[in-house]
């Protein structure tokens, strides 16, 4: 196709090209519609990046120039003090942030994936009575708007003293529907009946199975159950809002909150928020670029089905 | 908690060969399906029961102990005569008529237009389309705040300069200004699904099209969009139902902008019910009003893009 025509071309041209300059043509594409392609293309990175650039120089801002200077240029950078006071405010508490953020979403996605692979793989190498009836039970739980289930979650926790635990937000976070049903398109595609059945041949137990051989083969699957997890729970608001009480217990997105709240009567929160939210969304981007390929191959196995 | 699963060992090798273990399912299913009726099942029904309750005042001119007593629908029919709380779902309604179209022409735009870019532009721009999806939805609104409020924003500088003098939160206009918050941070995402269903599809398809002359217009038009439709029905249905759940953004914006009111979406009047107004009962009944209409709507869209599918053929 065009995309392999055109990369031998781009690969041997210098590699530090902006995408705006002229793109190695081809004889079938029209130039008028070459240039409205690439003008597109950059426009709509420039929107993407607008937000994430303007964060990348108010961090290295004082209070005063955040407002009397230039938003989108440098003004006399100090990004170390700024972050060093981020951090130290107020005994350390976004450090503590930081470390719940990675508490609720590294346990309850790690939770959520090997909850979803066992069941995924029951649905797909089983035969059972019941089978799709559960499947079905569970694929409601796809469509079940995810905050509207939060208030009730918290009527129920604050009768099971669960609220202002940990436990308030790690056992919600471990459940993803979702993940089930990607695990079970997956594993019914991936997981070769014969294998299963030379295993049992060999005398070893179903949970040896699954854990020493099932887990193996579906590992793509869960690195995408996985990643979808981890960023659904980092991105959460609603559960910890309803749950958490202590400041001690939030998460960064609600610890951030408080503070931009906060900074009409403590004025250099104003500068806390935008580093404690440089502090934490720079090392996703990074991993979203580097992880990109694993979205992808989780994405088709989802719709796949359809 | 997967533990629970290992003690299936013994009994498998009793039922080895022809014989499938598969009473062993459940061991498998079973950690999952009990959070799962936990965390979600039970909550459900327990927001209904509670919906059905209400504070009831004993005694003289109602000056007695409080007490909890059944109510019926009643907080159903409190909540459905609350003009704003109905106001809030025309407003997320028309939001979701704008916004998900919006996005989701942009993803596919976007989507479309990467596969005519060579292949190492065109994962450095996906990942760069991808990258707010990583990003919380509050500091996503953070930031946009910031670009949003004259005095800091460079934005706001810049329009200024040209003449301009745009009020992004003003009352008319800040519903579309959480509107491009939310574009922002999915379109990305949206694309990668329909990039996804892209590459799914046989090549020898585009080779076939393209020698019988189809442009990349026309193949555009009459070949990936047929066969990203499922990726597109997909997306709407998430769209549908995030965006009835409406939320974190208007709260965040609040802040700045005076026109977000309490009841300002469903989600937001159902939260100012149960945390500042101590109305745990009628809020319970706004969400499960909320879930059955964002069901609803969801599934509505389904049975109308099946039956569309069905007749074509």
């Amino acid at each position: 196709m065009s995309a392999t025509s055109t990369r031998t071309t781009t690969g041997s041209e210098a590699a530090a090209q902006p995408p705006a300059a002229p793109a190695p043509r081809r004889r079938k594409a029209p130039r008028p519609g070459r240039i409205v392609l690439v003008a597109v293309l950059t426009v709509a990175a420039l929107y993407f990046l607008l937000p994430v650039y303007w964060l990348v120089v108010a961090a290295t801002k004082s209070n005063d120039s955040l407002y009397g200077s230039f938003g989108l240029w440098f003004d006399d950078p100090r990004l170390w003090d700024n972050l060093s006071r981020v951090f130290s405010y107020d005994g350390h508490v976004y450090l503590r942030w930081a470390l719940n953020s990675l508490l609720y979403a590294g346990v309850g996605a790690v939770l959520a994936t090997l909850l979803s692979a066992a069941a995924g793989y029951a649905l797909a190498k089983y035969r059972f009575a019941g089978r799709e009836a559960v499947f079905k039970f569970v694929l409601a739980g796809v469509l079940l708007p995810s905050t509207a289930l939060a208030l009730p979650l918290y009527l129920m926790f604050s009768k099971l003293e669960l609220t202002n635990t940990y436990w308030g937000v790690l056992i919600p976070s471990a459940v993803s529907p979702f993940g089930v049903y990607l695990c079970r398109i997956y594993a019914e595609a991936a997981v070769p009946d014969t294998v299963l059945e030379a295993a049992r041949v060999d005398g070893a137990g179903e949970a040896r199975i699954f854990f020493s051989l099932v887990l193996r083969i579906m590992t793509p699957a869960l690195v995408t159950v996985f990643l979808f997890q981890f960023v659904h729970i980092w991105n959460n608001y609603f559960l910890p809002l309803v749950m958490l009480s202590d400041d001690r217990k939030y998460p960064i997105t609600l610890g951030l909150v408080t503070w931009q709240q906060a900074a009409d009567r403590v004025p250099e929160l104003t500068q806390y928020t935008i580093g404690g939210a440089f502090v934490s969304v720079i090392p996703l981007a990074v991993a979203m670029l580097v992880l990109q390929r694993f979205w992808q191959t989780g994405l088709t196995e989802g719709s796949v089905k359809e | 908690m997967s533990t629970s699963v290992k003690p299936s060992g013994t009994a498998a090798t009793r039922g080895r060969r022809r014989g499938r273990p598969d009473r062993k399912a459940w061991a498998f299913l079973g950690p999952f399906l009990a959070l799962y009726l936990f965390a979600m099942v039970v909550p459900v029904f327990y927001a209904i029961y509670q919906s059905m309750l209400k504070v009831e005042r004993n005694g003289p001119m109602g000056l007695g102990e409080p007490s909890v007593g059944f109510a019926g629908f009643e907080n159903y029919s409190l909540a459905l005569q609350q003009e704003t709380f109905v106001d809030g779902f025309g407003r997320v309604l028309l939001f979701g008529l704008v916004q998900v179209p919006v996005m989701l022409l942009l993803a596919l735009v976007l989507a479309l237009l990467l596969d005519q870019v060579s292949h190492r532009w065109a994962g450095l721009l996906r990942a760069t389309y991808f990258l707010p999806y990583g990003i919380p939805g509050v500091i996503a609104t953070i930031l946009w705040g910031f670009l949003y409020v004259p005095g800091v924003s460079p934005v706001t500088d810049v329009l200024g300069d040209l003449g301009f003098q745009p009020d992004f939160l003003g009352y008319d206009n800040v519903l579309w200004s959480i509107a491009n918050i939310v574009v922002w941070q999915f379109a990305g995402y949206n694309m990668l699904i329909i990039v996804a269903q892209l590459k799914s599809v046989p090549q020898e398809l585009y080779e076939a099209a393209r020698i019988d002359g189809a442009g990349p217009w026309q193949t555009a038009l009459h070949i990936k969009i047929p066969l990203v439709r499922p990726a597109l029905v997909l997306t709407t249905v998430f769209s549908i139902i995030g965006t009835m759940q409406l939320f974190a953004e208007p709260l965040v914006l609040k802040k700045v902008a005076p026109a977000v009111t309490t009841d300002y979406t469903p989600n937001l009047s159902a939260y100012f019910d149960a945390f500042a107004n101590a109305n745990l009962y009628l809020a319970a009944a706004k969400s499960v009003i909320l879930a059955v209409v964002a069901m609803a709507l969801s599934f509505g869209f389904l049975s109308l893009v099946t039956r569309k599918q069905r007749s074509e053929r």
